[in-house]
């Protein structure tokens, strides 16, 4: 006897089912996927590079790499740092440190980059001070990095918490019985157990830092061939309809973020992680 | 190397762990720390290795004589083997044993010939050699416990800890990895101190057995000694099956004696309520006719009940051993 189908609907149902299914994953994803691509080409291959290449947008390419090659190392130190104070250790504040690390993803972006006019900003708190110093943050490459550092700050700790609140201490404890240091228990037991996780949420944590828009928005100032992050150049060429342009930046973050996606479907290929991420 | 403990205290929050804790364990013996789950075993167990610390200022644990009460984990030369094996699962088992010498500073740590021999030697210890170059997802839990062992020996303990050591294991490789823990205590002679809540693996394993029960040692002494003279009925009723007489003593079910219920000297008649044969023992629960409500649990051999020809349904008569000199209070195990 062949086996029974798990589903008990009738066959009109589940083609229904199916068929909303992709209906609505065309409508909101490949279709706006692939007109990013089409509208990028529409105008030949000539108009795309010389899009790429028009020093703006070079120097947009140039502030996103360099913010996200910032900020993604500072909070992969971060994350691992909080994971492994939150989930190897009890202290007082373990709670209220655990609510802290998900602030960014719980406020709005753009109230993250106010926050940062506020305090840096000429008529923030410490604008004086800074003018007086002759030091730039905001409207300036630090404040660009402070806004990316924050809006992405939660990615590998969010990824690391679970995975090592599963996994417990007992391993670190057998190391501490047989004589590691600290640092031997956090290299050869610790990040062995993670790797794949951590890599997984320095995937995410690159994606959201080239992509982010909000709270860049706002510091940056949009000073055009200075501040202008690729999301940000994106907006202003298409603000003075230069369509093409604009669609040929957007297709560079697309096929970014496609390559980061990329990456992380064959890290969770390599490690059957998929079934225990949180993203 | 003997341990002294000496009446440690040890609190979480406003959960008492341990309430004035003293224990003395002698050099070479393999003693076992008994009682339920929550009765504190553990937690001594943690604070003997390291890995917890006995409130400020409320007792102290000696190794040998010597103070080691602020000592951590890493410089006590304990071997410690956890209830979940706790392998480093990236590593291979040669590299899980060898790990305590590979971590040593470099002046002390041996060359790597020296550290491949040991981990043979230790392999060839525990009967797992050829498995070097596994990892523990590809052994069976004994394996695993064993390999655990070994690596927990790699550092040449002078005092050895285990915590529920078959407690993850089924019952076949539990009996089998218990008696072979047993000779190879008798082997190496090595302090060994290990946790269980199963009174007859404390009873078969331990030279000494630790009765515990809510943050308090309830008795110490030979497994023998404690089986025959509970001091507390805590103790009587947690080590084997146990009745508890209307007069407020305790009988184990095999001191009873069976009787006809006409014959001298019966002390209780009542009504066979359950008889149950296997092999060559039979297990028989009476209610007596008094009216008591506590039905009593007689074991005989199954001779004994075919001649005297007994069914369900059957009155006879119980009587029960003298009162032991243990019941009484000065008569103390220790």
């Amino acid at each position: 006897m062949a086996l029974r189908p798990v589903t008990t609907e009738s066959a009109p149902v589940r083609w229904l089912l199916i068929g909303l299914a992709v209906a609505i994953l065309t409508l909101f994803l490949l279709l706006p996927l692939a007109a990013v691509f089409i509208e990028a080409f529409r105008r030949g291959w000539e108009v795309f590079t010389a899009a790429l290449t028009e020093d703006a947008a070079f120097s947009a390419i140039k502030l996103t790499l360099i913010a996200a090659a910032i900020s993604v190392p500072l909070n992969t130190i971060f994350g691992v740092a909080a994971a492994w104070l939150i989930t190897k250790f009890r202290f007082k504040g373990r709670a209220l440190l655990l609510s802290l690390i998900d602030l960014p993803f719980a406020v709005s972006p753009v109230i993250a980059g106010l926050v940062f006019v506020l305090m840096f900003g000429a008529k923030g708190w410490f604008g004086p001070w800074l003018m007086e110093h002759d030091i730039r943050i905001i409207f300036a490459l630090p404040g660009i990095i402070l806004a990316t550092v924050f809006v992405t700050s939660p990615f590998v700790a969010r990824e690391l918490i679970p995975l090592m609140e599963s996994q417990g201490i007992d391993q670190e404890e057998a190391a501490v019985t047989l004589g590691a240091s600290g640092l031997q228990i956090f290299r050869r037991v610790t990040i062995p157990n993670i790797k794949w996780g951590l890599l997984y949420g320095v995937l995410l944590c690159n994606a959201r830092a080239m992509g982010e828009f909000g709270a860049v928005s706002v510091v940056s100032g949009h000073i055009r061939g200075k501040t202008n992050t690729l999301p940000l150049h994106v907006e202003v060429l298409y603000n003075e309809y230069q369509f093409s342009a604009a669609f040929a930046c957007a297709a560079l973050l697309a096929l970014l973020a496609l390559v980061t996606l990329g990456l992380k479907t064959a890290v969770e290929h390599f490690t059957g992680h998929g079934s225990k991420g949180r993203h | 190397m003997s341990v002294s403990i000496q009446s440690i205290h040890k609190t979480f929050g406003s959960y008492t762990a341990l309430d004035d804790v003293s224990l003395e364990i002698p050099d070479g013996s393999l003693t076992a720390l008994l009682g339920p789950s929550g009765s504190g075993k553990t937690t001594l167990l943690r604070i003997v290795a390291g890995l917890e610390f006995a409130d400020p200022g409320s007792g102290r644990v000696l190794f040998h004589g010597e103070d080691v009460t602020e000592v951590p984990a890493g410089s006590r030369g304990v071997g410690f083997v956890f209830q979940h094996y706790a392998l480093f699962k990236h590593m291979s088992v040669a590299d899980n044993i060898a790990f305590g010498l590979s971590v040593l500073p470099g002046s002390r740590r041996p060359a790597k010939g020296d550290i491949e021999a040991r981990v043979h030697e230790l392999l060839q210890l525990v009967k797992l050699e050829g498995l070097e170059k596994r990892r523990p997802h590809e052994l069976s839990g004994g394996q695993r416990q064993r390999v655990a062992l070994a690596r927990a020996l790699a550092i040449r303990p002078k005092i050895l800890l285990l915590d529920e050591p078959f407690g993850a294991l089924d019952a076949q490789v539990r009996k089998d990895l218990r008696r072979w823990l047993r000779q190879f205590h008798d082997e190496i002679g090595l302090t060994t101190l290990f946790v269980t809540h199963d009174q007859e693996e404390a009873l078969e394993l331990a030279d000494q057995v630790v009765v515990m029960r809510n943050a308090r040692i309830e008795q110490t002494g030979k497994p023998q000694d404690i089986y025959d003279e509970p001091r507390t009925s805590f103790v009587y009723e947690f080590l084997g099956e146990v009745n508890k007489l209307d007069d407020g003593r305790y009988v184990r079910p095999h001191e009873i004696e069976l009787k006809f219920a006409a014959e001298e000297g019966v002390q209780v008649a009542g009504r066979v309520s359950h008889l149950f044969v296997a092999g060559p023992f039979a297990r028989l629960s009476v209610v007596p006719e008094s009216g008591s409500r506590r039905e009593i649990e007689v074991w005989a051999t199954r001779e004994q009940v075919e001649e005297m020809a007994l069914c369900d349904g059957d009155i006879i008569g119980l009587r029960f051993p003298e009162p032991k000199p243990a019941a009484r209070p000065q008569g103390k195990a220790k």
